[in-house]
């Protein structure tokens, strides 16, 4: 039996709501597959399941907030019966492993599955009713057989409590504050910062999307990414994790892109692989996922995943940025604006696009020489846009 | 399509990328840049629209000239002319 558990969302988010199950009871389900949708309070998030099986008990109903590492479902692993999964959990009930210890501070937290059947029965139609009346299910009174709440009682429920709206931007503003605390209070930050002549990348770029249809243009941002992710490869210091008082290098590069919501706020999901996307390709990735940040819909591997940070602040008129890293990344990489800016090239003044490129970087995991090195490294790259 | 027109439409693309935007607020003779967020992923999101809704299609040469909507209404204007003669 496979136990399915919410994954994480990301440093800043450590429960979600369930929204929707995708899948239902009987239906199998394939490696990387959508599973269900959570929402938290940066985005409505698709939960990727990474193992193969059919789907057998759901064991949180929709409407329910629970944290990080709750045991949401079970699966049938391949050739496993219904009788034997529920034969092993009669055998192992103690088996299901509580949420992590941290869980019980949060007030919405819902008590392990288990005891699910002792909870007071309410009829689908009611919590689906509460959760678009934004009512509190457990607040209603129940007048059905055992004390079960229906729809009337939700609608009851609404006409004596006025609902409380969720205010995603209060939520998310919540869950940045909480995360970017923590980084300055847990990771020791070294900053460096490196002015990079961008002509030829931007000769380089011109040429290229002259060639190309408006609809496969490709922005300086994408060559940035690509530029840090190549860079990276001499830095793999940077790219990884601070967990359990050690730094544990990253396997893959997935950069998150620092990426602002329109109504407020701000959200760095991941771009999977970047070293190993074509430009082309990293470019739709990036169109893609800016699209579905700011309209709410990312997946959780995007949420979890990022092994380093990049922030693109240029557009907003500034010459660098030192960022907060997002942790438990132990580095963040940032770009100013492109600008053309006096500069001297063999002893000749000449007038030169320029952008300064920025680390924060995380002393326990790295030291300055090192970022100082990814910095030249980076430089180098952005100098060779054709190889990117 | 006449000049008005054409600024229904591109009024309606830049409020498609960025919803906030109030039209009555919107000086077409200033620079759009300082008027609404619109950062160099929403700009090409609204030339892809352009494009799509007015089969216009923008160098990135002329992006230097299109710095205010009376800048845009105007390009458009003439790319659609010149297309129809």
């Amino acid at each position: 039996m496979i136990e399915f558990k919410l994954p994480s969302l990301g440093a800043d988010m450590d429960k979600g709501k369930l929204l929707e199950w995708k899948v239902k009871p009987g239906e199998p389900v394939k490696r990387g597959q959508v599973v269900a949708v959570v929402d938290t309070s940066k985005a409505a998030v698709d939960v990727e399941i990474w193992q193969d099986g059919t789907m057998f008990e759901q064991l949180i109903p929709i409407g329910e907030t629970v944290p990080v590492g709750t045991v949401i479902a079970t699966l049938l692993q391949a050739g496993e019966t219904p009788e034997q999964a529920a034969s092993r959990k009669r055998e192992a009930p103690a088996a299901r492993p509580a949420p992590k210890p941290a869980a019980p501070a949060a007030p919405v937290a819902a008590p392990p599955p288990a005891p699910l059947a002792q909870r007071r029965p309410v009829s689908p139609a009611a919590r689906r009713r509460a959760l678009e009346l934004n009512i509190d299910i457990e607040k209603v009174a129940g007048t059905g057989p055992h004390g079960a709440v229906t729809v009337e009682d939700v609608e009851k429920g609404l006409a004596r409590a006025e609902p409380a709206p969720t205010d995603r931007y209060a939520e998310m503003r919540k869950a940045i504050a909480a995360a970017m605390s923590r980084s300055k209070r847990e990771i020791p930050h070294y900053y460096l910062s490196e002015t990079i002549p961008m002509q030829r990348a931007a000769e380089w770029l011109a040429r290229e999307n002259e060639k190309r249809p408006v609809t496969e243009r490709i922005l300086m941002g994408a060559l940035q990414l690509k530029a840090v992710a190549l860079a990276l490869a001499k830095a793999p210091e940077l790219n990884g994790f601070w967990l359990d008082g050690k730094f544990q290098a990253a396997t893959g590069v997935h950069i998150g892109v620092a990426i602002s919501i329109r109504q407020g706020g701000l959200i760095a999901p991941a771009i999977h692989d970047v070293d190993r996307k074509s430009l082309p390709e990293l470019m739709r990735a990036l169109s893609d996922l800016v699209s579905r940040a700011r309209a709410g819909s990312l997946r959780s591997s995007e949420m979890s995943d990022p092994t380093i940070t990049v922030t693109n602040l240029g557009e907003q008129g500034v010459e660098a940025v030192f960022g907060v890293i997002y942790p438990p990344q132990v580095a963040l990489i940032g770009f100013g604006r492109l600008e053309t800016r006096p500069w001297t090239d063999g002893g000749v003044l000449r007038a030169v696009p320029l952008v300064t490129a920025s680390l924060s970087g995380d002393h326990r995991a790295s030291d300055g020489i090192r970022g100082a090195r990814f910095l030249a490294g980076l430089r180098e790259r952005l100098q060779h846009p054709e190889e990117l | 399509m006449n000049e008005t027109e054409i600024k229904t439409r591109v009024i309606a693309i830049i409020k498609s990328v960025a919803p906030e935007v109030e039209e009555g607020e919107l000086r077409a003779d200033r620079p759009l840049r300082d008027q609404i967020d619109l950062d160099s992923m929403d700009w090409l999101n609204v030339l892809v629209a352009l494009h799509e809704k007015l089969q216009v299609d923008i160098p990135e040469a002329d992006y230097g000239k299109l710095v205010t909507l009376d800048n845009l209404v105007g390009y458009l204007r003439e790319k659609l002319a010149q297309r129809a003669a």
